[in-house]
């Protein structure tokens, strides 16, 4: 009887490949049925097209040297790609605007100080982080003002309207975010107080910045601010600009920092007063710590919308990044069919460069801080 | 127990001095914020006064009877030269609500469409419409804009020329022309068809919930709905001789050079601010939508759909009774917000020089009359009430979707 019976394992077979392997997957994913197969050739083909004509335009039939938009032009009339000798003939000013030639150490200085303190601010893992946020909150906003804005310790001042390019979009995103983040908190504090009155002002406040259009905040500030101060006292039209965004990100802000707020259990504000402490000392010490910690990925996304929305800027007459590129397709040196084309496609490269990886930063803490918080 | 609490209490009122009693801090504190807001309102008046004396810029509300003296290339509503400021504003208002309401609805489209193929099993179109969402919202929507107008719509044939589909609808620098719709005599009925299609197929869903309720019987309301809300007008259109006609664009080329090109008066023309304006508008509105749409479907548990299946509910009906009602509830508060945004960033066409209400009327009437204290806060004022009465809608049909606790 024994003979009947296996005594050793049969050999392993490999998966039938229907079932297993990069033909089960296709097979799965992207041909189950007659109409998914339709669908995946139609989008693999307008995929196609899209990654093709963006490879043809961006390398395959662009210009790469050459000193003036003639270049750009095929005398057969033909079909020409981008045209990059523009960008790199205008790379400077993209950067600086018309901050002068021989002051531009400072802009570098500036950009690359921030650049240090803020990548390790946005690494949980390394240490002082208390130190390194106060340092970008406080030290950092003066030190720029002193450097930008010269006239004093020897540097030679540089009028804002020579400002330009990429240097006003941060300077404008940045300064909306950083102040905006107190005004947010007293805001949203006021929302959720208990007084009557700070309670309604809050919400008016609030709800009317969101409820209008930033170019109409723009314009209010270009042209009806002068009107409402007394005669004599005139301010920059930057820094109208940036009173404008400010008071707008505030009211968004506001709304993050109330949600963070709400996140707090009770039991830490009861805890807090149980122990005596007062209501500065309980919001400072206890709840504003976490809640704030919190909403990390809200700010952030403010943060993008401020960034995006710093292009506006340019309709009240500011030269922001998009400003200055929209502006140097009139230079009549660079005039090619396709200069606007390399123009809005090198800029939209650097706002998305700018937004995307933002984004993913937000995801990142937002699944680093649920952890724990999570119900 | 009770008295010894009430003693504690008025002990401690006793004991604590004024300036340590919180209801008395509070309401100091609160006359101060009301005392600073009314002084800095006064402070801002009294300025206001003084420098629109000193620059003799007339204030008040008169300036919108005065005449206009500018063209504007979209109107819907009958405007001249000779109209009044009053009549920019409504103008400007109009375009606003136009581009806001078609923009809304394609972004709607476009948002739930990708949505949803994010969601796909079908790998390809899952990462198309990935791509295609993590592009677009990167881009600062100006960008966008610009780019439609200036880099597309410049490179679509000049005045004397066109791109044409279907020998119908054409494409060329003047914008986008389509035959338009002429109604005649009799045209009435048709719209009374549908009216009362309308309102029969509003009962008949009642009628349905409440035979389904008491008898479980089901009745094919949205086929009988097609067939009375569409079916029947179709019916009156042919039995009063199609009392429509189509005006085609009418395109010109032979004859003087000058004449060549779309004949005025023929056909419906889009301008290339607005299609620029809405293309813009609606597809990257459509990616915040589509992500807002994905979080909901993503929101109702795995759970749901099974237990759909265990009770033996097709897929489609899954999807249409269980599915679709829950992640509503999750989707309706953000897409608002989203709608909101849209209508706000159409104010973006002062760009481009689409006539709306910020163009028209925050920009050349303020350049000319310089009041701009009052047409700024008219302006804000108007998207404060759009967005309220939006606001207003959503809340509503929200409330109507919410769960109902029985």
């Amino acid at each position: 009887m024994s003979g009947y019976v296996r005594e050793t394992e049969a050999p392993e077979l490999p998966a039938p490949a229907f079932v297993k392997g990069p033909v089960h997957w296709i097979r799965e994913n992207l041909f189950p049925n007659w109409w998914n197969s339709i669908l995946t050739l139609v989008s693999l083909y307008i995929g196609y097209l899209l990654f093709s004509s963006v490879i043809d335009f961006a390398l395959i039939s662009a210009v790469f040297t050459g000193d003036s938009g003639k270049s750009c032009i095929r005398e057969s009339g033909g079909h020409v790609g981008a045209c990059w000798p523009f960008i790199w003939a205008k790379f400077d000013q993209f950067i600086y605007g018309r901050y002068p030639l021989a002051e531009r150490w400072r802009v570098d200085v500036v950009y690359l100080v921030g650049m240090a303190a803020l990548i390790p601010a946005l690494m949980p893992a390394l240490p002082f982080k208390k130190w390194n946020v106060l340092f970008l909150l406080i030290v950092y906003p003066v030190m720029t003002f002193f450097l930008l804005v010269g006239g004093s310790f020897g540097l030679e001042p540089v009028e804002t309207s020579l400002w330009g390019g990429l240097l006003v979009t941060l300077v404008v995103a940045v300064t909306g975010i950083v102040a905006s983040l107190p005004i947010g908190i007293i805001l949203a504090l006021g929302r959720r107080s208990s007084m009557p009155t700070a309670r309604f002002v809050s919400i008016i406040f609030i709800e009317f910045w969101r409820g209008v259009p930033l170019i109409t905040v723009l314009f209010m500030s270009s042209v009806m601010f002068p009107l409402l101060l007394p005669e004599g006292v005139n301010f920059d039209k930057l820094l109208r600009a940036l009173v404008g965004v400010a008071l707008f990100s505030a009211a968004y802000m506001a709304e993050v920092v109330r949600g963070g707020l709400q996140a707090i259990p009770r039991g830490q504000y009861e805890g807090a007063q149980a122990l005596g402490l007062s209501y500065w000392k309980m919001m400072g010490l206890i709840v504003l710590p976490q809640a704030l910690k919190l909403v990390i990925p809200g700010i952030v996304n403010t943060f993008i919308g401020l960034f995006k929305d710093t292009t506006l800027v340019m309709i009240i007459g500011l030269f922001d990044l998009l400003g200055i590129v929209q502006l140097n397709f009139t230079d009549p040196k660079w005039i090619s069919p396709v200069t606007s084309h390399t123009g809005y496609l090198f800029a939209a490269a650097i706002f998305w460069m700018f937004c995307f990886s933002m984004s993913r930063y937000s995801i990142y803490m937002e699944n680093r801080l649920h952890t724990g918080h999570k119900r | 127990m009770a008295s010894i609490t009430e003693k504690s209490d008025s002990e401690d009122t006793a004991k604590v001095a004024l300036w340590n009693n919180p209801k008395a801090r509070a309401l100091v504190f609160q006359v101060l914020l009301i005392g600073l807001i009314l002084w800095s309102g006064w402070y801002m008046y009294s300025n206001l006064q003084a420098n629109l004396e000193r620059q003799n810029i007339a204030s008040g509300f008169g300036f919108l009877n005065t005449t206009a003296g500018f063209g504007i290339i979209q109107a819907l509503v009958p405007y001249s030269e000779t109209s009044t400021f009053g009549t920019v504003f409504i103008v400007g208002l109009l375009n606003t609500i136009l581009v806001s309401v078609i923009g809304i609805f394609f972004a709607t489209m476009l948002g739930f469409l990708l949505g949803i193929s994010r969601l796909s099993h079908n790998w390809v179109i899952s990462k198309l419409a990935t791509v295609y969402i993590e592009t677009l919202r990167n881009i600062p929507l100006l960008l966008q804009i610009f780019f439609w107008y200036f880099a597309v719509l410049r490179s679509v044939p000049g005045k004397r020329d066109k791109w044409s589909l279907l020998d119908s609808f054409h494409l060329n620098i003047m914008g986008f022309h389509a035959p338009k719709p002429i109604f005649e005599a009799g045209s009435s009925f048709v719209v009374y068809a549908v009216i009362a299609g309308i309102i029969a197929s509003f009962f008949i869903k009642r009628w349905s919930t409440k035979r389904q309720m008491e008898t479980g019987q089901t009745f094919p309301v949205l086929w009988t709905s097609l067939g009375l809300i569409i079916g029947i007008p179709l019916v009156v259109f042919f039995a009063m001789g199609m009392p429509m006609h189509l005006d085609y664009a009418l395109f010109k080329d032979t004859g003087s050079r000058l004449r060549q090109g779309f004949q005025a008066g023929h056909g419906m023309v889009l301008i290339p601010e607005f299609l620029a304006l809405l293309l813009a508008l609606s597809m990257y509105t459509a990616t915040f939508i589509a992500e807002i749409v994905r979080a909901g479907i993503l929101a109702v548990s795995h759970g749901q759909t099974e237990a759909a299946s265990a009770l033996g509910l097709r897929s489609g009906m899954t999807l249409r009774l269980v599915v679709i009602p829950q992640a509503l509830r999750v989707i309706i508060p953000p897409l608002t917000s989203q709608y909101l945004n849209l209508i706000k960033n159409s104010s973006l066409a002062v760009a481009i020089a689409y006539p709306d209400l910020v163009s028209v009327f925050a920009g050349t009437t303020l350049n000319q009359t310089g009041q701009a204290v009052e047409i700024i806060i008219m302006t804000m004022l108007v998207y404060l009430f759009l967005s309220l009465v939006t606001s207003m809608f959503m809340n509503w049909y929200n409330a109507h979707m919410a769960l109902v606790d029985r």
